[in-house]
């Protein structure tokens, strides 16, 4: 088959899967639904992985399949633009997508809405390919869009739940910020590039870097670009913009390892990797990305430690993670980022799905005061969690290792403004992940039993109703089809690093896919340090991250295993801070007093001012009066009503004779 | 002049349904009683075979016969075909609600072919006395049409002041055809635009006559302040009538429109696009805040057709561009009347959508005409909910449905020309818009059903109302085949 070909197979096929579960949920029987969406995904992982072949071989390819419209000089096209950035993005959205749709026919065996889900989910598949294979800003914010949709129907799966409803609502309407940014940075390339393909707005690149906006005077690649990263903030969920993340998972656990952790949540990252050849050029939107990545990447890590929710712990980690994604987006290091983005995608995801077979396993309780030493009966669960755990705190020779330590590094190297304080950030960053990860770790699955006391405590769960372990019950390992996904994401998680850092890093495996200019070139000069992948592994064990990432994994150690009651002792004495953390810094608070309350304030004033004064008052009740009175008179005067309609009529013509009329 | 046989051939389509119109008289004289179906299936055959002999006597070569009077190019047969298509979609789902009341009988369809004739001749006439000779055929035909329910107060009153404002137009028209005769001594179309490019014309009187023109074919489209007739009618007519007078008679005064204005009176193009600016802008303001008063479904619907039309004219308006040269004019007065066509024509289709889900919701003794008919519609038929939805998103112009591209061509029109702060005020008035369209699908989704009786429409009208839907629904996907459809059909004859 021809690269076309398989680039249509692999955007149709979870597109039918989804269509078929989706338009006959009410009909179909399960088995169906769950084979046919799987077996859409695998061929779409089959087919990307005959793409991976050829595109490894050095063949690229960028083609329009059709045109949608053309507005003067503006066409939006559908195509595809396949290189290595692009491929690479498809084998993770497929393979994670793969395990995923496996793991859900374990994990949603009992709800009513298992077709529902197994369609959502391959549609979500298909925007996400959209998305990466796009070769046009329509298409990218078609999938972009789409994704976001796809997203909201799933965090709101149980729309039975309060909960669940606001969480929606709210990832909804913070991702609408973001797009407005998003939109405009497309407006502005769509209206000084005069064109909305990839490979001409990049050409058309520099001379875009000379021009000003006029109306403002500010330079124009620093808008555009500034603009493209606010829509990249709402995606990937960064400061200020990354409220609705931790929130979303009220979602089902698949979806959350799936949209929220794997791919859905780093399309950000990816599309600003595909913009480098815009973001080189602008110096002030690279150090503002840097800042904004470097507070996300620490700030977020604080706040996974109070949580007490074993999903909210893992959200919390996504995003800082996503921050250092972010960092190396900053410092250039683009293929830093998509490696630490691939990597992530593996261990988060296994870790999601850990934390899924967890909440299985604890008849969905998912708060880890009630959970402790399940080592003993959930094993495969115990050591992939410990896997993960491992590649996400950063361990020399997994696959976080690899990725992460590239970014501090990038970091440590750059001479942009802010890259001290990132820095900073992604060092003691390594730190605060350490030590919230073992933290949850410890929790889990080491220490004393807790599941056994009576359940007087508050609960979060999946499913509402019943949920937690009853007196006396133990909990058991999950089903095979939870627990497999799971060994097979424990591969990649530990080896995929040490196999593919000198590959994509050091030799320009991107090719022109990712530009990188002369004085931003970060990862050459991390390159001229780089002595192969064990090397530096063994190098890894001496260094300033593993020597912090220790002093986390032991910190939490002593307070949850050793002394298990210093941490409420701690949150005691500096009561603060903890309130601070607990409370998010405020954002969620500030956004509802600020925002919601605003935009409140603001819909009552139309309301009075608008619906009663205007409509209602003048337009409805005004015209009833106005229909009154004329009734009135036309009782009077048997055709009234006719006379005026001409009168009218006459006035008019008066009125455009006048205006008309030639001034001699 | 001779007295040489003129040439039939560019127009044998207007013959031809003049015939048939005449054989349905005679047939539904005779045999009506005992074959009560056959006027209707004589009407949709003549349709038919009236778009087929259209198609097949296409060709880029302009014609003109009967000593210049009538003109057969493309432009015209392009719109003889969508006049005839809507007219027949028209008639089908007419069909179901005038059996139930009784007024399924042979006058109807001797009416709507006669109205069909009138705008055939409408559309190619090159001579103001057979546009005016078209323009009554087909409005005294309406006007019976709206009358069609003697009994029936409201439809009378409203047929009363059809009729009556209907006069008043037309002799605007007329008034201003004879003085555009006296400034320029034709009555051929083309003529006058050569007139008025070689020879001085009193301009006073030109313009007088222009006026009245204008405002002849303003009541036609039913723009502000010749719009009164359009709710009074639109809800007093049976709404298989309305159906027809909200539908076919819009392209016909479109193509009125493009003759008179862009054929004729081109080179005094500042004077009518100013007049066209002024009255769109005022049809939009009116259409769109009355319209949101409304609790009569059919009365909603006029109004928004008031606004609609309006939008149409802001793209007529835009055609020529102040100290344009020669080279970019041909460009952008064919991209401005192109979406004023595109405007028109797919304005047609949501309208008949529109309005066959109402027809659908009716049933013997019963009009659904009140919003609180289409309440929970969803739950009474999802698939017609579905319909409903694509039209009124479409109408609100939603992107990505064909609405949304209509209305985009005709703002980008409007940019072209420079008039970025009337293309922001129609835009920030559609937006006003899109609530009484969202309304629509809300009461159709989140409403219980007031009416739970199961709908009873025949196979017919779901199958077309089906068509129509998807229609509007593919049209949105790939809208530039119908653009530069519209986009060639005018550009053979400007």
């Amino acid at each position: 088959m021809d690269m076309l070909t398989l680039c249509i197979g692999i955007v149709l096929a979870p597109l039918a899967g989804s269509a078929v579960a989706g338009l006959f949920c009410r009909v179909i029987p399960r088995w169906l639904a769950h084979s046919v969406t799987i077996l859409g995904v695998a061929i779409a992982l089959a087919f990307s992985m005959l793409v991976y072949q050829r595109v490894g071989a050095g063949e690229t390819m960028n083609v329009n399949l059709y045109q949608w419209a053309v507005s003067g000089a503006l066409e939006f096209n559908v195509g595809f633009l396949i290189d290595r950035l692009s491929v690479l993005m498809m084998l993770v959205v497929t393979s994670v997508s793969l395990m995923v749709h496996i793991y859900t026919i374990g994990y949603m065996a009992h709800d009513p809405g298992y077709n529902r889900f197994f369609s959502y989910i391959s549609l979500f598949t298909f925007a996400m390919l959209m998305l990466v294979m796009s070769n046009n800003f329509v298409q990218l914010f078609f999938g972009w869009e789409a994704v976001g949709l796809v997203s909201y129907l799933l965090i709101g799966f149980w729309h039975t739940r309060p909960s669940a409803v606001y969480a929606n609502l709210k990832a909804f309407l913070v991702n609408r910020v973001g797009d407005f940014g998003f939109l405009l940075g497309i407006g502005l390339l769509a209206a000084f590039a005069g064109s909305l393909d990839y490979v001409e707005v990049f050409a058309r690149a520099p001379e875009l870097a000379k021009m000003v906006e006029p109306a403002t005077g500010w330079p124009l690649i620093t808008a555009i670009c500034i603009g493209l990263f606010v829509g990249a903030m709402g995606k990937s969920a960064q400061i200020p913009l990354h409220v609705w993340l931790p929130d979303s998972m009220e979602g089902p656990t698949p979806i959350s390892a799936l949209i929220h952790a794997a791919t859905m949540v780093t399309a950000g990252i990816f599309m600003v990797a595909r913009m480098s050849p815009l973001f080189e050029l602008s110096e002030t939107a690279l150090s503002f990305v840097l800042v904004i990545g470097a507070t996300t990447a620490l700030l977020m890590g604080f706040l996974g430690i109070v949580q007490t929710d074993i999903k909210r712990v893992v959200a919390y980690s996504t995003l800082s993670q996503l921050g250092y994604m972010t960092v190396a987006l900053g410092v250039s290091a683009y293929s830093a980022a998509i490696f630490h983005l691939m990597t992530h995608a593996f261990f988060k995801a296994l870790l999601f799905l850990g934390a899924g077979s967890v909440i299985i396993g604890m008849h969905h309780d998912q708060d880890m005061r009630n959970m402790g030493g399940l080592w003993r009966y959930m094993p495969i669960t115990w050591i992939t969690s410990l896997i993960g755990t491992l590649a996400l705190t950063g361990t020399p020779f997994f696959a976080g290792f690899y990725s992460k330590d590239t970014i501090i590094e990038a970091a440590h190297l750059s001479s942009l403004p802010g890259a001290e304080y990132a820095y900073f950030c992604v060092l003691l960053g390594v730190f605060v992940t350490a030590f919230y990860s073992f933290r949850m770790y410890f929790m889990v699955f080491h220490g004393t039993e807790r599941f056994d006391r009576s359940g007087d405590h508050a609960h979060h769960s999946d499913e509402g109703e019943h949920h937690g372990l009853a007196p006396g019950e133990e909990p058991e390992e999950s089903p095979w089809t939870v627990w497999l996904p799971l060994l097979v994401l424990a591969v990649p998680s530990v080896v995929i690093g040490y196999f593919t850092i000198e590959p994509i890093l050091f030799e320009s495996w991107f090719g022109s896919a990712i530009h990188v200019g002369q004085a931003h070139d970060v990862l050459s000069l991390v390159a001229r340090e780089f002595r192969g992948a064990r090397e530096m592994g063994s190098h890894g064990l001496f260094s300033l991250p593993f020597g912090l990432m220790l002093c986390g994994m032991l910190l939490a150690w002593l307070l949850y295993i050793v002394r298990p009651r210093w941490p409420a002792y701690i949150a005691k004495v500096f009561r603060p801070v903890h309130g601070l953390l607990m409370n998010k810094y405020f954002f969620d608070r500030f956004n509802e007093i600020v925002f919601a309350g605003g935009a409140r304030v603001l819909g009552h004033i139309f309301w009075r001012g608008g619906d009663r004064l205007v409509i209602d008052g003048l337009l409805v009740n005004g015209g009833a009066r106005l229909v009154g009175w004329i009734a009135h008179a036309s009782r009077l005067l048997q055709s009234g009503r006719i006379y005026q309609y001409a009168f009218a009529m006459i006035l008019g013509l008066l009125f455009f004779l006048t205006l008309l009329s030639p001034r001699v | 002049m001779n007295s040489i046989m003129p040439n039939l051939y560019p127009a044998s389509a207007e013959i031809f349904v003049l015939i048939m119109a005449c054989v349905v008289l005679i047939v539904d004289l005779y045999c009506g009683k005992k074959l009560p179906g056959i006027a209707f299936v004589l009407t949709q055959a003549t349709l038919v075979f009236g778009g087929v002999i259209v198609w097949l006597t296409a060709d880029a070569h302009v014609a003109l016969t009967f000593s210049k009077m009538f003109i057969d190019d493309l432009f015209g047969d392009f719109m003889k075909i969508a006049i005839l298509a809507t007219m027949a979609i028209a008639m089908t789902y007419g069909r179901s609600y005038l059996d139930d009341r009784g007024l399924n009988k042979g006058e109807f369809y001797l009416l709507a072919l006669f109205a069909t004739l009138g705008m055939m001749v409408i559309v190619s006439a090159n001579h103001l006395l057979v546009l005016y000779i078209g323009l009554e055929l087909m409005s005294l035909s309406l006007y019976a049409m709206v009358a069609l329910r003697r009994d029936d107060a409201a439809a009378s009153e409203a047929a009363m002041k059809y009729f009556v404002l209907g006069a008043l137009a037309s002799g605007f028209l007329l008034y201003g055809m004879s003085m555009i005769y006296g400034a320029t001594g034709t009555l051929q179309i083309d003529e006058i635009a050569r007139q008025l490019a070689y020879h001085a014309a009193n301009k006073t009187v030109l313009l007088f006559g222009l006026v009245f023109v204008i405002a002849g074919l303003a009541f036609k489209v039913g723009v502000v302040p010749f719009h009164m007739w359009v709710p009074d009618v639109y809800q007093g007519a049976p709404t298989a009538v309305t159906l027809i007078v909200g539908s076919a008679p819009k392209l016909a005064a479109f193509v009125m429109a493009i003759r008179l204005l862009v054929g004729g009176m081109f080179l005094v193009n500042e004077y009518w696009q100013l007049a066209l600016l002024l009255m769109a802008s005022f049809s939009i303001v009116l259409g769109n805040l009355t319209a949101i008063a409304q609790r009569n479904v059919k009365r909603m619907l006029a109004y928004s057709t008031i606004s609609h039309m309006g939008f149409m004219l802001l793209a007529l308006a835009s055609g020529v561009i102040d100290g344009a040269s020669v080279a970019d004019l041909r460009f952008s007065v064919l991209n401005a009347y192109s979406a004023a066509l595109f405007y028109t024509v797919t304005y047609v289709l949501m309208s008949l959508a529109a309005f066959g889900t109402l027809i659908l919701l009716s049933r013997a003794g019963f009009d659904a005409e009140m919003l609180d008919d289409l309440k929970g519609l969803s739950r009474r038929s999802p698939w017609f909910a579905a319909v409903m939805l694509i039209t009124m998103f479409s109408m609100a112009g939603v992107p990505f449905f064909v609405g949304f591209f209509a209305k985009f061509s005709v703002l980008e029109a409007l940019i072209q020309a420079d008039r970025i702060g009337v293309a922001v005020f129609a835009v920030l008035m559609s937006l006003i818009g899109a609530y009484y369209y969202l309304r629509v699908v809300k009461l159709m989704y989140f409403d219980e059903p007031v009416d739970s009786t199961p709908l009873v429409a025949p196979t017919g009208l779901r199958v077309m109302l089906s068509v129509n839907g998807v229609v509007i629904a593919l049209a949105g996907i790939a809208p530039n085949s119908l653009m530069s459809i519209c986009a060639l059909a005018l550009g053979y004859s400007l």
